[in-house]
């Protein structure tokens, strides 16, 4: 209480914050790096709609390079673990993260996930983010890289529509190549709406099915692996 | 919808200083928010409110001061407009995003004994 004129007001102390609200992810997201150099592991976050065709890209992904490189995969949904099944199938390890209610998976649930997987004999660990174009680009999660999987049946003008999702992709594979004449997409609308969203747009175009693309996409994982060295950090724990 | 995940983040900061501080109560909490975040600033309010009536804190006021989003050139820094290729048309360099990407807590009122 005011003491000054004894007028009763309340004392008002203002605070100064100036602090990410996502301060907390964040460190969660440098604890997660950290690790994964630690022990040189190349880990990316692979985001897309909801069916823009993310699980395919890895199975076909799995299929060409799990006898090369050791890979393995975190696949986030709100309700099931029918893509961490499919990514065993594939014939790499596979944790299922379920969500629940959240629509994103933040720095803490890719921690607990990794207590699932033998991530530190990983070459490269994909984290499959929950199918959704808005809230996964906010969470930092750790990752090398982001990657967006955007299928050419979405429509052209998805990447103005969600910009922020498309702003942090390092690379974007558009997606389901092979309906190509079965639609009325127009790929040159599509990429010059990723250049007014993506600074340095980086896109191949792929499809799981035929194996378009793939080869492309393969050499970009590999020349994103040759950047990763392991090197120790003192680190108080293991995993 | 992840607004509600972020005024749960914001508000266990705010909690944090009113514990480290004995507040009776906190007034108004202001935040920037900015408009390449990927934050919705009314679903940010309507998530807020669902909070404030689910915690009982329902005397705190949020303030968002909106920052609009800016590219610059990483050459020679002239801004590129919104909705524009992201590339200098005078250099051919790539733009930058120079403001309107925060989610930031800048300031607590509360009422302290």
């Amino acid at each position: 209480m005011c003491d000054v004129c004894g007028c009763g007001d309340p004392d008002i102390l203002p605070i100064e914050v100036q602090e990410s609200i996502l301060a907390g992810n964040d460190r969660g997201a440098r604890h997660n790096r950290e690790h994964f150099e630690e022990a040189g592991v190349l880990a990316l976050n692979l985001m897309g709609s909801p069916g823009s065709g993310k699980t395919a890209v890895l199975e076909a992904t799995a299929r060409r390079l799990r006898t090369h490189l050791r890979l393995g995969a975190m696949s986030a949904d709100l309700a099931t673990e029918r893509d961490a099944e499919r990514l065993a199938r594939a014939g790499i390890p596979a944790a299922a993260i379920t969500t629940g209610s959240a629509c994103h998976l933040d720095a803490d649930l890719v921690h607990h996930g990794l207590h699932k997987l033998p991530w530190r004999d990983l070459d490269i660990l994909f984290v499959e983010n929950v199918g959704n174009l808005v809230c996964p680009a906010v969470y930092d999660l750790g990752q090398a890289a982001n990657v967006v999987v955007l299928s050419i049946a979405e429509g052209e003008d998805k990447p103005l529509k969600y910009p922020v999702m498309f702003r942090r992709a390092d690379l974007v594979l558009l997606s389901k190549m092979d309906l190509l004449p079965h639609l009325e997409v127009d790929l040159a609308a599509l990429e010059d709406a990723l250049a007014r969203v993506m600074p340095v747009p980086r896109v191949l175009r792929v499809s799981a099915r035929t194996g378009e693309g793939l080869e492309a996409w393969i050499a970009w994982l590999l020349e994103q692996r040759a950047c990763v060295h392991a090197h120790p950090y003192p680190h108080a724990h293991r995993h | 919808m992840h607004e509600y995940a972020i005024v749960r983040a914001l508000m266990d900061r705010v909690e944090q200083e009113a514990q480290a501080r004995k507040a009776l109560r906190v007034h108004r909490v202001r935040i920037r928010l900015g408009e390449a975040a990927g934050v919705d600033g009314a679903l940010l309010a309507t998530a807020f409110r669902t909070y404030r009536e689910a915690a009982g804190c329902g005397a705190t006021d949020l303030d968002v001061v909106p920052v609009p989003a800016r590219w610059a050139c990483t050459g020679c820094g002239r801004e590129v407009a919104l909705g524009e290729v992201l590339q200098c048309p005078v250099c051919g360099l790539p733009a930058r995003l120079i403001a309107g990407d925060e989610i930031l807590l800048e300031r607590i009122e509360m009422e302290v004994a």
